[in-house]
């Protein structure tokens, strides 16, 4: 166990110093000056503009530069924003929660409608059920979110005035920050409009998150169930007279659910992906949004630091899924 | 019978064969073939966007702002699906928007396609010495999720149509490496690479000619799939403002600026994101009917 640990942990380390490199190099490929496009007009004065090429370190040679990179990023400090003259880390940590606490959501979501869709699917199989529900997930999976998104808004905010349209919560609600995640955050200060507000600005930001990763999981749950049934246990498990509910939930579900695991693991890049969109359109403080408004201000910094944060953290989930994958199944840690 | 009519009369009896089996499975999955008639449409429409468009997809009629679909009050068969803020045929914009998605779409996966078959190759057959650099760099981006690895690369080389493809074929680029390296590994194994190479063929030959042609099913499937991931990422792109630019008729720059009249001018919303689905789910459902009739391990488990 140890062994397989260590092999897949030793995997890592060279796509992670590939990620710093990217992420190194990313300000060094823009075309054009630097410090010309993050400072502007201001760079025009000679002096000025080798202080500021100094400041930012691009002065030293590009082996030197990167070391300094590598250094600062392992002490947490990952430059500072050109914009706010706030830290990286610090930007990226304030604005983290509202990304997980949307993204759990989603997950969320999509668990609990995938898991039984798929079920269902498979287990009336070549069904209206089955055909609607693998209709529905190829729909849920060919769409553009951010219209999906714009749809439910017209929809639910406009039309029906049901939902909030933007934000993580009514601007009269002015709640202390403990945990950065609104929904304890609101349920902690004990008042209930507020904690209502903060759900209902999160519904519909839920639902256009989860979409893809919901039709992913019913299109996973249905196959991996399909292959389980067909299994001896499941027949020797009805022989010995169980009863349907218990097979196909002890029996098959246990099983099948394993490779769905996986996959909600992989969706975690699909979920930062999808954020990028659902926090632009929803207005939602996260670090989607962060770096978009980053690249439309030029502040590189914050894009080369969310990048290499983002990607990291990318990385260590995959690890961990792997990692996790190895102890529920013993045969992946075997081999090889 | 009629797909005898597309076998070039050159063709060796194997890939006629061949050829047959293929349209023999994919011509039961309904479904696909709507979806490839479907796309074949689109394509004809996007083709042909100038002279089927009753407008051009930039004149702005400045009198005729916002007017509604032809089927509702107060609109016209003058603009069948209205007219967007700045009075522009919506219809037409889309007819040109096909032309521009499906052309983003088949460049990206080209730019993607031909480096990572080229690599997954060299990968396979010089395992010593390239395997372990190229596949290390392909996970460096897989790290990054794909629209976010698109955002960075367009935020290197700035917004821009080229751009996008360029964004769009890096995102796409890992996949097919990963593909053509796995099945050229499969194929290395077999008699027939260890004869051809007994009887004097090199490296090269064998690669291009014995191996990939082999590996082609997969990479089909794939290349299918890529299409449309590549449609919804350029419209994602075009969306947030990273994309083609405006006034260009881009189905998700057409949606970027859609939000401001969500309470008085739906069909500016609707159009655009209903073309965007309908292809991307033709290119789906396409893809899923080839996939079941190329790839045998999946057809012998039906």
């Amino acid at each position: 166990m140890l062994r397989y640990f260590l092999r897949r942990i030793g995997m890592v380390i060279p796509t992670f110093i590939g990620i710093t490199l990217l992420a190194f190099a990313l300000i060094h490929m823009i075309p054009g000056d630097p410090v010309e496009i993050m400072m502007g007009e201001r760079a025009v004065d000679p002096q000025m503009h080798a202080e500021a090429l100094h400041r930012f370190g691009l002065d030293l040679p590009l082996p030197v530069q990167y070391l300094h990179y590598i250094e600062h990023a392992a002490r947490g400090d990952l430059g500072v924003s050109v914009v706010t003259n706030i830290s990286v880390t610090n930007e990226f940590f304030t604005r983290f929660p509202a990304t997980i606490e949307l993204s759990t959501c989603a997950l969320l979501f999509a668990l609990i409608i995938g898991v039984p869709a798929g079920v269902a699917a498979a287990l009336k199989r070549g069904s209206a059920i089955d055909h609607g529900v693998m209709g529905t997930a190829l729909t849920g999976y060919s769409m553009p979110i951010f219209w999906w998104g714009l749809l439910l808004i017209m929809f639910f905010s406009v039309w029906l005035g049901w939902t909030p349209v933007s934000g993580r919560i009514s601007v009269e609600f002015d709640e202390p920050v403990v945990t950065g995640f609104m929904l304890i955050d609101t349920w902690l200060s004990g008042d209930p409009g507020a904690f209502r507000s903060a759900v209902s600005h999160l519904i519909l930001p839920t639902i256009v998150l989860g979409t893809i990763p919901l039709a992913v999981i019913a299109r996973m749950t249905r196959s991996s169930m399909l292959e389980v049934l067909r299994e001896d246990y499941i027949r020797t498990a009805r022989a010995k007279g169980l009863s349907p509910a218990r097979v196909i939930v002890m029996h098959a579900l246990r099983n099948a659910l394993i490779p769905v695991v996986t996959v909600v693991g992989l969706q975690v890049g699909t979920l930062l992906a999808g954020a990028v969109l659902t926090e632009t359109l929803f207005s939602w403080p996260g670090i989607g949004k962060w770096l978009i408004d980053a690249i439309s201000r030029r502040d590189y910094p914050v894009v080369q630091g969310g990048i290499l944060l983002i990607a990291t953290l990318v990385i260590v989930v995959n690890l961990l899924v792997d990692l996790l994958y190895g102890v529920l199944n013993p045969r992946i840690r075997h081999t090889r | 019978m009629a797909e005898l009519q597309f076998t070039p009369a050159v063709a060796s009896p194997r890939s006629f064969l061949a050829l047959r089996e293929f349209w023999a499975h994919f011509s039961k999955n309904r479904g696909a073939v709507a979806a490839g008639c479907l796309l074949l449409v689109l394509l004809v429409i996007a083709l042909l966007a100038p002279w089927l468009a009753p407008h051009s997809p930039i004149e702005q009629y400045r009198d005729s702002v916002k007017i509604p679909p032809a089927w509702l009050a107060g609109g016209s068969w003058h603009f069948v699906l209205g007219t967007d803020e700045a009075g522009r045929d919506i219809l037409s914009r889309l007819m040109f928007g096909a032309r521009l998605s499906l052309f983003i779409g088949f460049v990206s996966v080209v730019l993607a396609l031909i480096p990572g078959i080229v690599l997954g190759l060299i990968a396979a057959f010089f395992a010593k010495w390239t395997d372990a650099p190229i596949m290390r760099s392909m996970d460096v981006l897989l790290a990054l999720p794909s629209l976010l690895l698109a955002v960075a690369v367009v935020a290197v080389l700035g917004p821009g149509l080229a751009n996008t493809m360029m964004a769009i074929g890096v995102v796409g680029l890992p996949g097919y490496v990963r593909l053509t390296r796995a099945s050229a590994l499969g194929e290395l194994q077999k008699d027939y690479v260890t004869a051809s190479r007994v009887a004097g063929a090199g490296s090269l030959r064998l690669m291009f000619s014995q191996v990939l042609p082999n590996c082609a099913a997969p990479l089909i499937v794939q290349g299918t799939l890529g299409f449309s991931t590549a449609i919804l990422d350029a419209a994602a792109l075009g969306f947030l403002g990273l994309g083609v630019q405006p006034p260009s008729a881009e189905w998700g720059a057409m949606l970027a600026s859609a939000r401001d009249y969500i309470d008085n001018a739906w069909w500016i919303v609707t159009m655009p994101g209903v073309a965007i689905l309908i292809t991307v789910l033709a290119i789906n459902l396409l893809g899923d009917g080839l996939r079941d009739a190329l790839d045998p391990k999946l057809k012998r488990m039906a």
